[in-house]
């Protein structure tokens, strides 16, 4: 593992307008976090639902608009209004909870539509990476089926090849196990187990309190919009040093 | 019975023998099928354009920031309402008969004219239609999209714009069902529509039953067998849902 910063948060914020959460009628879901994704770094982000973990995973590639504060991706201000999000993005894998596969798509063309389109591959090409990342998961016979075909385990793990087939630089997990049945979590918290293995720097919003203790290089707790604890699984799950987090560990361990 | 047979014979001869005036028919149900599918078509290009202003206003509005793209989207928003207004505020003849002695005065190209007044005066209702599609799209596309780096406009492009079309292609089937019936007003601006032959033939023979019985018999046949179709459409789209 190298130490270079590959995004670098901040003082975070994202306010929403609307019901009486605080005094001046403003939702926090994020109230100042700042934080760092090193190249090459597992983190793991926990949190009761609520806390705000899955608003800043989906401020780190824009998906939500920050209210305040700053995201610097690979040293470049994605924050900044002139910047083109849009490039940073293609270097950006999101795997989200509900999958999001194109539905009327084969597989195929689900993983090949986004390289061929935006990184102008040929036809041929994107085919053969799309060919050998569905290997990777065992998929490579469902290639011409629709995601319709699919179970939830196996439509998650053709959402991370998607994603990977753009060659990203980092992957950002979305809870991509929470709305799988039971017994498909395992396969899927096995891929990524093996893309952690492989040095991709992932950034993991998840309630599998395993997965995190096993595979993350570091563990962020967050709370009410905070980010409240930082620190190795060890030190968070073993040592956790506030009274929130030991609660919540409390709760869910 | 053998009086009643031989009188239906003699009209029938008079009004569709005599002359060859059968071909007044068959000439009108090609205008008709002409200007139908030549509008329907028309429709969707309009109304896919109008659908994809409107609803990207509608969910990105409030989330856009200040500046010429938002200034130029509000623009084009208000342009498809009025477009909208207008079109479905007012009768379609009237948008005819406006198209063929106002816009397109110096044209002698009737049926031209027809195609487009009823393409425009389609892609209004075809517009709310796919709107209705667009906004039917689970949230988590567009974001699967933006994600992997596609633009806004190459989103609705590769990813939610073909979903909806697909949803809303029963509908958009019917449209052409309604246009078929609509069109018989051709007949206003000089076209020898359907309608407007068999009127052709009435005013020749003075035997107004025969022509106009047999003008309505073609539309509903013709009504029933797409009809069927489109049902077969729905069902064939319904098994392979994805």
């Amino acid at each position: 593992m190298t130490t270079d910063v590959l995004i670098q948060v901040t003082g975070l914020q994202k306010h929403f307008k609307g019901a009486q959460q605080s005094a001046d009628g403003k939702i926090r879901a994020l109230d100042g976090v700042s934080a760092q994704i090193h190249r090459g770094e597992v983190v793991v982000v926990i949190g009761p639902s609520g806390s705000g973990k899955s608003t800043f995973l989906r401020c780190l590639n824009l998906l939500e608009l920050p209210t305040g504060g700053q995201i610097l991706f690979d040293g470049a201000d994605i924050t900044d209004k002139n910047c083109n999000i849009n490039l940073h993005r293609q270097k950006m894998g999101m795997v989200f909870q509900h999958f999001n596969l194109f539905p009327h798509m084969t597989i195929l063309k689900n993983m090949t539509i986004a390289p061929m389109q935006l990184l102008h591959k040929s036809k041929e090409e994107a085919e053969k990476t799309a060919m050998e990342l569905l290997s990777r998961v065992g998929l490579a016979d469902r290639t011409n089926a629709y995601p319709s075909q699919l179970s939830g385990g196996q439509k998650q793990r053709v959402a991370i090849v998607r994603a990977l087939a753009m060659q990203p630089e980092v992957m950002l997990f979305d809870e991509p196990t929470s709305a799988l049945d039971p017994e498909m979590v395992g396969e899927v918290l096995e891929v990524m187990k093996e893309l952690a293995d492989s040095g991709m720097t992932m950034v993991v919003v998840t309630h599998e309190m395993g997965f995190a203790r096993e595979v993350a290089d570091r563990v962020l707790f967050m709370a009410d919009g905070k980010l409240i604890e930082e620190g190795t699984p060890d030190e968070i799950f073993s040592h956790p040093k506030s009274p929130r987090l030991q609660d919540f560990l409390a709760k869910v361990l | 019975m053998g009086d009643w047979y031989t009188k239906v014979k003699a009209e029938f001869i008079l009004n569709f023998v005599e002359d060859n005036r059968w071909k007044y028919l068959v000439t009108g149900l090609g205008n008709t099928l002409k200007i139908t599918l030549a509008a329907v078509l028309l429709g969707i290009v309009i109304g896919t354009l109008v659908a994809i202003v409107r609803s990207t206003w509608d969910q990105n509005a409030d989330r856009m920031r200040p500046g010429a793209g938002k200034s130029l989207l509000h623009i084009a928003d208000m342009i498809c309402k009025i477009y909208l207004t207008v079109i479905r505020g007012t009768p379609v003849v009237v948008q005819l008969m406006i198209m063929f002695y106002i816009i397109f005065a110096t044209s002698r190209n009737g049926v031209g004219v027809a195609m487009l007044a009823f393409g425009v005066n389609s892609g209004a209702y075809v517009a709310e239609l796919i709107r209705g599609g667009i906004m039917a799209i689970d949230k988590g596309q567009l974001e699967a999209g933006r994600s992997l780096g596609f633009d806004y406009v190459q989103t609705m492009r590769f990813i939610i714009v073909p979903q909806a079309l697909k949803n809303v292609l029963p509908a958009l089937a019917n449209e052409f069902i309604v246009l078929l019936k609509e069109t018989s007003v051709a007949g206003y601006v000089a076209v020898t529509d359907l309608t407007k032959g068999g009127d052709i033939i009435r005013g020749r023979t003075f035997s107004a039953f025969m022509p106009l019985i047999v003008v309505a018999l073609i539309y509903l046949v013709m009504v029933v067998f797409f009809t069927w179709l489109v049902g077969k459409l729905e069902r064939r789209l319904r098994s392979s849902d994805h």
